[in-house]
């Protein structure tokens, strides 16, 4: 099965001279289609370079980013920014949803930005609304919405169209537990659909809805946890 | 907890044998916690010693229910009402852990805390695994659900204590550096002052 993501030998440097700070010294790391990965680390670890990275939002300073076995470095302006349009979705802690622009609207936009027509867009967010079970409110506005249902149209956002890669920075950031749970649910249920997820966070709660966890410091892959295989075996050995 | 009080708690629904009672403990706790047979009837006898419970006749099985007592209702009120102590806890193996290693010569901490923290961590993902296939098995399990989450949450207070823990021992041994550089010989100007 052909990876979604692969991040071969990645290095990102801050700054140059003396004030260089080495945000990924060396990060190799894949995400194949049907698989949530998780990222833990404590802040300033690199998680988020390493989601910039693989989002193409950075250019790393060493080594190589491929998305569906694109080298994001090779391609041009205008092919980064149509692979960020069409394969690559992001849930951001902060939402990110524009204010004056409804949840169908929002969900919309970068369908409409990429050349769609606006009933085909609009169609597409319907059903994107439908599958994080925010339909109803498709019309609301975000000031008119909890933040919880902020953060599953944003999501909506993220998932509209064929996108083949999620990553997602602290999506449960500012919710309750209950909503937070909610939110991490629809992601593994779009992963379990076939998409590939990256997830950033510092929760191990949430790290435990991931297939694989892996553990950053200072720029660094320090270890790596997959499933035990049984989690029967885990309750018989707890009981 | 006493298996006592869970046996107690269960015969509150209504007189139960031995059998019945193992299966429906084991369905309230959703199989975290499995009893065998002899530790039933054990306790039964000791709860009908202390005149908590009352064997009732022979079913046509050949089964013995028993039903629970008012005294048995008391300490079943009595036992909800009281907080569980700290010190009714075993040991936390693992601070006693953590706290030798950093105490003993040649142990790298930092690798101890971390292969705890993966341990946790693959068991959430175990955790978390069983209740998204409960939730899409039985949604009125609730009971079994908030024991899952119990363990989900047990488990994430274990990860943000190792967490704090290296959080600690790295500023600690931070701080450290500089003081241990300051008592290198190097004069200094102002030291000679004083001396004079």
């Amino acid at each position: 099965m052909t990876d979604v993501l692969e991040l071969r030998d990645v290095h990102r440097t801050h700054g140059d001279g003396a004030n260089a700070v080495q945000a990924l010294r060396g990060v190799t790391l894949t995400v194949r289609p049907g698989e949530l990965v998780a990222i833990m680390g404590p802040s300033g670890s690199g998680k988020s370079t390493l989601l910039n990275l693989a989002g193409g939002l950075d250019r790393p300073t060493g080594g190589e980013v491929l998305v569906e076995g694109a080298s994001l470095g090779t391609l041009s302006h205008r092919r980064l920014s149509a692979v960020r349009r069409r394969t690559i979705g992001y849930v951001f802690q902060d939402f990110n949803l524009l204010p004056s622009l409804t949840a169908a609207e929002n969900v919309a936009l970068p369908l409409e930005l990429d050349g769609k027509s606006i009933r085909a867009a609009r169609r597409a967010a319907l059903a994107a609304l439908t599958e994080v079970d925010l339909a109803d409110l498709a019309h609301r506005f975000p000031d008119e919405m909890s933040g919880g249902q902020q953060q599953r149209v944003a999501i909506a956002r993220a998932l509209v169209g064929e996108r083949r890669l999620v990553l997602a920075d602290e999506p449960t950031g500012a919710l309750d537990s209950q909503t937070g749970e909610a939110v991490l649910r629809v992601l593994r249920e779009r992963v379990d659909a076939g998409a590939a997820g990256l997830l950033v966070t510092h929760e191990a709660r949430h790290a435990g809805w991931a297939d694989r966890v892996i553990f950053l410091r200072d720029g660094v892959i320090i270890d790596s946890s997959g499933p035990l295989g049984s989690a029967d075996d885990l309750l018989e050995r707890t009981s | 907890m006493s298996i006592r009080h869970g046996l107690l708690a269960l015969l509150e629904r209504g007189p139960m044998y031995g059998y019945q009672l193992r299966a429906a403990f084991e369905e309230s706790v959703g199989g975290t916690w499995s009893l065998n047979i002899g530790q039933v009837y054990t306790t039964l006898s000791r709860l009908e010693r202390d005149e908590f419970v009352l064997p009732l006749p022979e079913n046509d099985g050949g089964q013995r229910p028993y039903e629970i007592t008012g005294t048995g209702r008391a300490e079943l009120a009595r036992w909800f009402a009281t907080p569980i102590e700290r010190t009714d806890r075993p040991r936390d193996e693992l601070a006693i852990k953590l706290a030798l290693a950093m105490t003993t010569p040649g142990v790298d901490v930092a690798a101890v805390v971390q292969s705890q923290r993966t341990a946790g961590v693959r068991a959430l993902q175990e955790y978390t695994r069983l209740k998204t296939r409960q939730d899409k098995q039985a949604q009125d399990d609730l009971s079994w659900l908030l024991v899952l989450d119990a363990m989900i949450f047990q488990c994430e207070a274990e990860i943000r204590w190792l967490d704090h823990c290296e959080a600690t021992i790295l500023r600690r041994t931070r701080t450290a550096r500089p003081a241990e550089q300051a008592q290198t010989p190097e004069p200094h100007p102002v030291r000679k002052e004083a001396r004079r």
